[in-house]
């Protein structure tokens, strides 16, 4: 089944420019890209996750079907609560970790000294238990779509939104209770300026709180997708050129990019994690 | 016509690329400057300079998003 499943891409391939458009092209890529209710074990078949009818809320129609991305999400969640609270029951036993311990202790000490503690400050330690669990779940998010059959649940728009709409609650939470409501907000324009540009300035800085949240959501979202794009586009030249020859080159770059993914997954999670941190410490020192 | 997106697209990525080349190898080099010049700052200055290559990157990825787009219309 898999075998006429390798046929199927290449018989794509054969007309890179149908009248169609590329919808033939490069559909293979985009299934493995983007969410489906399936999931596709290949040579074994595949699962079909259950779906529910649409709910309507007001007017508009919410799907709360399962789909790949959510299977995997929750996976992730299973996977984090089991072993983190493992983790952090092991030190009543001992202040000295033991197993996975070690890793975990090295990523909690880092997050709480180089991001939140000299970022944020002492007021940050407030907020530590959200970036640490913010940081976790996006690394393995992105880890988890680097092994096979596995999907990276942030190489969705919506999943990376939703990241960044916690983080942009959390700014505005965060400086609320440090400012009380209307000094947060008269406190956006920053000291020292004219009265004839402050208005401008007001709403510069309140349209650049949501700048920063989408530049969060596009980052994410745009580093794991462009990466495996890449890995499938070396892949998929083996069946461009119908050539076996092109396998060992074509496999020894995918090979690479697949390592620096790698190194951009735990890189994208520190850099959601940190920026979220100093948006959070701008709001809370805002003098 | 589709086939004048899929070039479009070709395009954008190939420019928004060399941007983005440019500005983070200028990141690189003041860096290794700063550190072969300063070794015990260096790494504060590592950090900086990764935070400051994946805001510059984020920024590119966005043209890459949208040329992604073209070229699959």
């Amino acid at each position: 089944m898999w075998l006429s499943h390798l046929v199927a891409v290449a018989d794509t391939l054969k007309h890179p420019n149908a009248s169609h458009g590329s919808e033939e092209s490069s559909n293979w890529m985009l299934h493995h890209i983007s969410d489906s209710r399936t999931i596709d074990l290949e040579p074994f078949g595949h699962i079909t996750l259950p779906q529910f009818p649409t709910i309507n809320v007001a007017g508009i129609e919410i799907d709360l079907s399962i789909t790949k991305h959510v299977f995997f999400m929750w996976l992730v969640s299973i996977i984090l609560i089991v072993v983190l609270s493992l983790v952090a029951r092991s030190y009543k036993r001992s202040v000295v970790p033991h197993g996975i311990a070690n890793l975990v202790e090295v990523f909690v000490v880092f997050i709480r000294d180089e991001i939140v503690l000299s970022v944020i400050g002492k007021e940050g330690l407030k907020y530590l238990h959200y970036f640490l669990t913010l940081f976790f779940f996006i690394l393995l998010c992105n880890l988890f779509g680097l092994i096979p059959y596995g999907a990276t649940a942030t190489g969705n728009l919506a999943v990376t939104g939703g990241l960044a709409f916690l983080s942009f609650i959390l700014i505005q939470l965060a400086g609320i209770k440090k400012h009380g409501l209307i000094g947060y907000y008269r406190g956006l324009v920053p000291h020292g300026v004219p009265a004839f540009v402050a208005p401008v300035m007001f709403i510069v800085e309140f349209l650049g709180l949501f700048a920063k949240a989408f530049a969060l959501t596009v980052r994410l979202f745009a580093n794991m997708t462009a990466g495996h794009i890449v890995i499938l586009s070396l892949i998929g030249l083996i069946f461009v050129f119908k050539s076996v020859l092109v396998a060992p080159i074509s496999i020894a770059f995918a090979i690479f990019i697949n390592l620096l993914e790698i190194l951009v997954a735990f890189i994208q999670a520190y850099i959601f994690t940190m920026l979220t941190a100093l948006f959070v410490g701008l709001s809370i020192h805002q003098h | 016509m589709p086939e004048l997106a899929h070039l479009a697209g070709g395009f954008g990525a190939a420019l928004s690329v060399i941007g983005a080349a440019y500005g983070i190898s200028k990141l690189a080099a003041a860096t290794m400057e700063a550190s072969g010049r300063q070794p015990e700052v260096a790494g504060e200055v590592r950090t900086s300079m990764i935070i400051s290559a994946a805001l510059i990157e984020g920024v590119t990825l966005f043209a890459e998003v949208i040329c992604i787009i073209l070229a699959l219309k």
